[in-house]
């Protein structure tokens, strides 16, 4: 199963490779990653995506919650959290499908942000699903180049 | 100009930081970027030893740190310098020993652009470190210093290298920041243990076949005499990992001995028989689980005692974990006890017992065999001398029958398992505890890898009693060879080996060659008469195995003893 974990760093150089070597060192494997600063600029945030069972994600919390530079790790997997990720898209368009691929952006609240004589680009933020969901239904129009931020989360307010 | 002077050279700042740290003696080997240190060192009271091959002195370090419990200093030039430590840093790290290893770097203006002996060192131990730090302001030093020895030794400890770039040393009139640690993301792990500790003393008090499998986590938490009283007032059988060697001697009524691919038939027996298996601060390691933790000790109900919550259900699964100091826990249980009956174990050492009897493996005295001469080296030497081992057949025959009786009196490579470890190791003992018999117990093989360091023995006058089990080959592989590649010995011959006698007395060193049992006694007597170093050179047959012996992918039951 899939879990989402955000890793609270140190924000210093190095960091990242402490972070990612001890992943291929134990022989996890990330799905994604994503690092951003925080309201504290003494750390930055990680976001990890990982699959594996409940022993192997518990293994790399605890192995995580072990390095020198980690604060805190949390599980943001299931109902008590948000996750988004944004994706920017180009998709082939022509004379006869440029109206039924605008049509695709809209049904998704995708953005056009860029518009060229045989392509578009559309910039698309959701869940993980949503994401995938719009990348098939474009898929047949010609999807060109795909961009993915990977995920990021944060815990729903209580109540 | 009229600069105002009230710092201090980077350099100097280290090693007063050193000094508050309580280190009283650094092993090292100089270089071109290490040069500021080695000049401000002339004016530091702290001692330097000289090794001859960086790698003897970080085993040196790791020598000192295990039979003092105290954090072990070395110190390395850059580039090779440092990768020559790399094997004794990846030793510490497995077998948790407390080092502080110091690495000399090229200037802060020249890193990553491959200059004259430069290597990312940082990059290189990540994996085998417990934490690096590459100091790039002088006046971090008494922070970085503080907060290096703080994290070698607290927790799990383990090895924390500290890179020193050359300009950083060199820097003159530096007024250094505060030691104050900044340590928020550095846990300790260990908390109150809400209820666990009643359950345990329950758990025991059904039990009808109990068993204690003690590690190296016992040493590290000194909680050698906690478990004899433990053992005591419960009479649980104890079997004991290499790491545990000596928290629960050998003589003692409740030791099954060593547990695993060399342990004793009824230690191996009772771990796979036994209906609780109490581990304290062992890792389940492959050595002893024959690499299947699914079926180990599957009759028994296992409750885990860990200072490190990763090992917690890392290979074997658990009924009860409890993460915290071994010490502190044991003493915890204990203090339950007396709300419990003490468990019924009258039919298992009974069954202990027939096992031991029918198992124990003879060997004939009359016969220069190295149990005969294990046997006769603890008679001599006494269970209270320190003993280091280099890695291979001789260490598991020291292990076997050395009768140690304080962990902190023993030294050896466990879960690296790195050949050339003991002589260096011997070298740190000693230094550490130079009032206390040290004597080195190795092979001729293992003995080649580090045998320059028998330089540092002479220049600083060392009584180390070396042992020297030659065989003229690689034993552990010829073993191995035999057993499991029908015979077919392929480069285990040593046919270059020098006279290690002469070597020894090329180094100033007295050497005594023994080729028959008769002469064993005789000759380790004099070892322990002569007030310097000796080097007892005994020749054995190549055709001693280490029994018993657990082929790999068997259960442990499944052993081989003749």
């Amino acid at each position: 199963m899939l879990h989402t974990l955000a890793v609270l760093v140190e924000n210093n150089p190095g960091v990242l490779i402490r972070v990612a070597g001890l992943f291929t060192r134990r022989g996890y494997n990330i799905d994604s990653l994503t690092v951003c600063q925080t309201e504290d600029p003494e750390l930055s945030r990680m976001t990890i995506v990982v699959n594996g069972d409940d022993q192997i994600i518990e293994q790399v919390r605890n192995q995580l919650s072990k390095l020198v530079v980690v604060h805190s790790v949390s599980d943001l997997t299931g109902e008590s959290a948000v996750d988004r990720e944004l994706a920017l898209i180009r998709v082939q368009v022509s004379a006869e499908t440029r109206s039924a691929v605008l049509q695709t952006v809209d049904i998704f609240r995708g953005r056009v942000v860029d518009m060229g004589r045989t392509n578009i680009t559309v910039e698309l933020t959701g869940d993980i699903p949503k994401i995938d969901a719009f990348v098939h239904a474009i898929q047949p129009y010609g999807l060109l180049e795909l961009v993915r931020t990977g995920k990021v989360a944060i815990l729903r307010s209580e109540a | 100009m009229s600069e105002e002077r009230t710092g201090i050279k980077g350099a100097t700042i280290l090693l007063n930081a050193l000094q508050q740290e309580g280190v009283d003696v650094i092993f090292g080997y100089p270089g071109g970027v290490l040069l500021p240190l080695y000049d401000a060192l002339l004016d530091s009271p702290i001692r330097h030893v000289l090794g001859r091959h960086e790698q003897g002195v970080v085993f040196a370090a790791d020598g000192y740190s295990r039979v003092t419990g105290k954090v072990g200093v070395c110190l390395g030039t850059s580039g090779p310098g440092a990768t020559n430590l790399v094997t004794g840093i990846a030793n510490a790290f497995l077998d948790s020993i407390p080092l502080v290893v110091l690495t000399g770097q090229v200037s802060t203006g020249s890193i990553g652009s491959d200059s004259f002996q430069e290597v990312d060192i940082i990059g290189i131990t990540m994996p085998i470190t417990k934490h690096s730090y590459l100091v790039k302001d002088p006046r971090d030093l008494p922070r970085i210093v503080k907060e290096a020895f703080y994290i070698a030794r607290t927790g799990r400890p383990g090895p924390v290298l500290i890179d020193l770039p050359k300009d950083v040393l060199a820097q003159e009139n530096v007024v250094p920041f505060s030691n104050e640690m900044k340590l928020k993301g550095y846990k300790v792990f260990g908390q109150a243990n809400n209820g666990k500790i009643e359950e345990v003393a329950k758990v025991l008090s059904e039990s009808r076949k109990p068993v204690l499998y003690a590690g190296g986590g016992v040493v590290t938490a000194g909680a050698e005499d906690v478990l004899r009283l433990f053992a005591d007032k419960t009479a649980v059988p104890v079997v004991t990992t290499l790491m545990g060697i000596g928290s629960l001697p050998l003589e003692h009524p409740n030791s099954l001995g060593m547990v695993g691919m060399h342990g004793t038939v009824t230690a191996n027996y009772a771990v796979d028989d036994c209906d609780l298996l109490i581990a304290v601060g062992v890792r389940f390691d492959d050595r002893v689980t024959s690499g299947m933790g699914h079926r180990f000790a599957t009759k028994a109900k296992v409750i885990h005692i860990d200072i490190d919550p990763v090992e917690i259900s890392k290979v074997v699964k658990t009924e009860i974990q409890i993460v915290g100091d071994a010490r502190q826990v044991l003493a915890e249980i204990l203090e339950a006890l007396p709300g419990f009956a003490n468990p019924d174990v009258t039919d298992w050492w009974n069954q202990l017992r027939d096992w031991r009897e029918k198992n124990t493996i003879q060997y004939d005295k009359d016969r220069l065999t190295p149990p005969m001469v294990m046997e006769c080296l603890g008679e001599i030497a006494g269970g209270d001398t320190i003993v280091t081992t280099d890695v291979g057949q001789h260490q598991m025959w020291a292990a076997q029958y050395y009768p140690t009786v304080n962990p902190r009196n023993y030294a050896t490579s466990s879960g690296l398992g790195v050949m050339g470890y003991g002589l260096p190791a011997a070298v740190g003992a000693q230094i550490a505890r130079p009032n206390d018999k040290v004597v080195l117990i190795t092979g001729d093989g293992s003995f080649q890898m580090s045998i320059q360091e028998l330089g540092t023995i002479a220049q600083n006058k060392l009584p180390v009693k070396i042992i020297l089990l030659n065989n003229g080959v690689l034993g552990m592989v010829r073993q191995m060879q035999k057993m499991f590649y029908n015979e077919r010995y392929s480069q285990i011959q040593l046919q270059g080996n020098p006279d290690f006698v002469k070597v020894a007395e090329a180094y100033g060193i007295r050497g005594i060659s023994v080729n028959s049992a008769e002469q064993v006694r005789g000759a380790l007597e004099e070892a322990f008469k002569h007030p310097g170093p000796v080097l007892v050179d005994i020749t054995i047959s190549e055709h001693e195995n280490v029994l018993p012996m657990v082929p790999p992918g068997k259960d442990i039951t499944e052993m081989i003893v003749r």
